[in-house]
């Protein structure tokens, strides 16, 4: 157990936990909690701040889970609308998951105060999505359904105890020992220093892709790093190729302090109007009228607004017009209150002028396949949430992913609890050294390498030919310019690890990213049909022969490409 | 197309601290943070700030000094003149315009001298 660590640096400083949590998001935070309340000894990490850094905190929309406080409603009517949304290719048993302990953890989250909107008689208000057949989406005012998760997990992290949270920490790579994972190098981000962390069972919690997209609605942490990071371990990624865009992510005019997905609560409460350049309703000629109720699915709705684009019938910022011009201003205010005086300071006034809307990327179908104990089949790995792939098969239900989030990281922190439990702890420094030299040593300097401009370059790359819309030819350059890219970035991070070192922290996501990516368009090129959010322009149409999932593993270097049966459910 | 003109404070904690100063070219609407992420992509991808959410206003990281006020920079706009950037003055300096903002329990250890 002797090892050399870098070369020039002082020892890496060693942390121990029975579980390690990486991402604080809503998986992570529930599994942190779960974790500990059955006597875990947790480590929960985030390269950004506890609880800030990813999708959760940014979600203003709603919660999925089949309460029953509007109508009457049972998770098995949750589960037949998920499964039909993700076009035969959900894993049942992920699905069925989601929706049975999606009902506990959002009564659970009501105990520890996020705080849902509710009925003057007290019932939790519940409003109707698209592709769910009841009102069956919790939310807490006004737009604050992320923030108000967020801050009741980490303040229930806190009361726990038995949680070490620790923000700016990057988890650069996995260790194995044995074909075990025992834990995990980082860079801590602070200080520009490495860290081994040696832990009994490993979570990866750390969320979506859609960061590896121009427009998108991601921070800055999402561009995949957790798939990387599996995939690097021996695990099996699935249904890469299902990324999901949102069709009416906000395009013009220029906006500050708001959200790009912010329309979206908007149609639920309002309705509003999907307009062509045309000043048109459109959707009807793709087969999905709207009729200013906000019924279409994300899949068809970035269809149709793509396909107006194409023909020349888009807006000016070449999108679609979002209108409420004939929704009252007192109307408007009862709804969405403050939001209104933001969008003034933005120099919108909702009733005299529509907006434009175009489709951005919002979330990751695919992802870490698991079984329903969120084992990913490699000892001592589990994952959780948004880096799972699985449950919504080829197009996600809107108000599925935040309960997804927390029912999966519930059940991923109880089983980590449990093998950490049966295992115990171990290191192994020799299996840690080559993570160790690339997280805090000193690469060859790079003059004129610019690591945020090749990061660009790649959300290019997916933008121009990995979008919504596909084809072969397309998807063909995509897979060379990336492998250029992955040339130009070179064996290891330029210099000396600096405090707060954006550069270094680069490196790390372009080698996560560019992997992910080539994964996404690997699965791409091969699926020769049209199936949610999957649509290929040289194969329309859903083909049943494709009935089945795929999945990429990394062998002896090189990403293959398989398929497997769709599960069974349980 | 306007320009703005970023003064931003750079170095590390107990370095004397310099100034830079970048031409950033923006279109109206845009904010601080955008002007420091052109300046990563276009001049200098060493400059140390910290953003997570960019747009959502939803992470609270990206504070700072703006012209001596703190600020949000994805929430103040870019304007047609100098603007001075610099670190929270009241939080330990990391280096250029990031400090340690997470709660203290929440921190990685502090590195062992030598
Ligand atoms: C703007 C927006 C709005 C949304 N609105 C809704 C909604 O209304 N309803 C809904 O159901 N879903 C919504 N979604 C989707 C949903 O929010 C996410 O799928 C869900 O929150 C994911 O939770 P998570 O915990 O898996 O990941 P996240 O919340 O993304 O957390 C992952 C965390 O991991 C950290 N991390 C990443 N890589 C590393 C690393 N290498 N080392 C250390 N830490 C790392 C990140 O910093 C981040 O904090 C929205 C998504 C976005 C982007
Ligand atoms: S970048 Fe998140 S609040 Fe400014």
């Amino acid at each position: 157990m002797t090892a050399s660590i870098p070369s020039g640096r002082p020892d890496a400083a060693l942390l121990r936990a029975d579980v390690l949590v990486i991402g604080a998001g809503g998986a992570g935070l529930y599994a942190a909690i779960e974790a500990a309340r059955r006597g875990a000894d947790v480590l929960l990490l985030d390269r950004s701040l506890v609880g800030r850094g990813g999708a959760t905190v940014m979600a203003q929309m709603t919660v999925a889970a089949a309460l029953g406080s509007e109508t009457e409603d049972d998770p098995a009517h949750h589960l037949r609308d998920t499964l039909a949304a993700g076009r035969d290719l959900c894993d049942p048993r992920l699905a069925r998951l989601l929706c049975e302990d999606g009902v506990e953890v959002i009564r659970e989250m009501d105990a520890w105060k996020a705080g849902w909107a509710r009925h003057g008689d007290g019932r939790i208000r519940q409003v109707q999505a698209p592709g769910h057949d009841r009102p069956r989406c919790v939310y807490v005012d006004f737009l604050s359904t992320g923030p108000a998760v967020s801050r009741a997990l980490r303040t229930q992290a806190q009361r726990q105890g038995g949680i070490r949270r620790m923000g700016e920490v990057l988890v650069t790579d996995l260790v194995l020992s044995d074909g075990r994972v025992q834990g995990a190098v980082a860079l801590d981000l602070a200080h520009g220093v490495p860290l081994r962390i040696a832990a009994g069972a490993t979570i990866i919690a750390t969320g979506g892709l859609t960061r590896l997209y121009r427009r998108n609605s991601a921070s800055a942490n999402m561009a995949g790093d957790g798939y990387a990071l599996a995939l690097r371990a021996g695990a099996t990624l699935i249904d890469m190729e299902f990324v999901q865009f949102f069709p009416i992510g906000h395009l013009a005019p220029r906006m500050i302090g708001m959200d790009p997905i912010m329309w979206d609560p908007f149609r639920y409460k309002l309705g509003g109007r999907l307009l062509n350049g045309a000043m048109e309703e459109f959707t009807d000629r793709y087969g999905a009228p709207d009729g200013g109720r906000y019924v279409v699915t994300r899949d068809l709705a970035t269809y149709a607004i793509t396909r107006e684009v194409a023909a020349g019938r888009g807006s000016p910022s070449g999108g679609a017009w979002l209108s409420f011009q004939h929704v009252p201003e007192a109307v408007l205010r009862e709804n969405f209150g403050p939001v209104i005086d933001r969008l003034a300071a933005n120099g919108i006034d909702l009733t005299q002028t529509a907006v434009e809307v175009a489709p951005i990327a919002h979330y990751h179908m695919g992802g870490i396949r698991v079984d329903p104990a969120m084992h990913t089949g490699i000892p001592g790995l589990l994952a959780a949430g948004e880096a799972v792939g699985g449950a919504n098969g080829a197009n996600r239900l809107s108000g599925n992913a935040i309960t997804e989030a927390l029912a999966f990281g519930r059940v991923a922190g109880r089983e980590a609890a449990a093998i950490a439990a049966r295992d115990g702890t171990g290191w192994n420094d020799a299996a840690a050294r080559d993570a160790l030299a690339l997280a805090g040593g000193t690469g060859p300097a790079r003059p004129g390498g610019n690591t945020a401009a090749l990061f660009h370059r790649l959300q290019a790359v997916m933008a121009d030919d990995v979008g919504p819309f596909r084809t072969a030819a397309g998807l063909a350059r995509a897979a060379r310019r990336l492998d250029d890219l992955a040339t130009e970035l070179g064996e290891a991070p330029a210099g000396a690890p600096l405090p707060h070192d954006l550069a270094r922290a680069d490196w790390f996501d372009l080698r996560a990213g560019l992997q992910v990516a080539q994964a996404v368009v690997l699965a791409a090129t091969a699926r020769t049909e049209s199936r949610g959010a999957h649509q290929r322009e040289d194969h329309p149409g859903l083909d049943a022969a494709w009935t089945h999932n795929q999945t990429v593993a990394l062998e002896r270097g090189c990403l293959c490409l398989a398929s497997q049966p769709v599960a069974e459910a349980a | 197309m306007s320009v703005a003109v970023l003064s931003v404070h750079r170095g590390v904690a107990g370095e004397a601290p310099r100034r830079d100063r970048f031409e950033v070219p923006f279109e109206h609407g845009q904010s601080v943070l955008d002007g420091l992420r052109w300046v990563r992509e276009r001049v200098d991808p060493g400059l140390a700030m910290r953003y997570a959410c960019l747009n959502a206003n939803a992470c609270k990281e990206c504070m700072l000094l703006v012209d001596g006020k703190v600020a949000y920079s994805c929430t103040v706009r870019l304007e047609a003149r100098e603007m001075r950037l610099d670190p929270l003055p009241n939080k330990p300096l990391l280096r250029d315009l990031v400090t340690s903002i997470a709660p203290p329990d929440e921190r990685p250890p502090e590195p062992a001298a030598g």
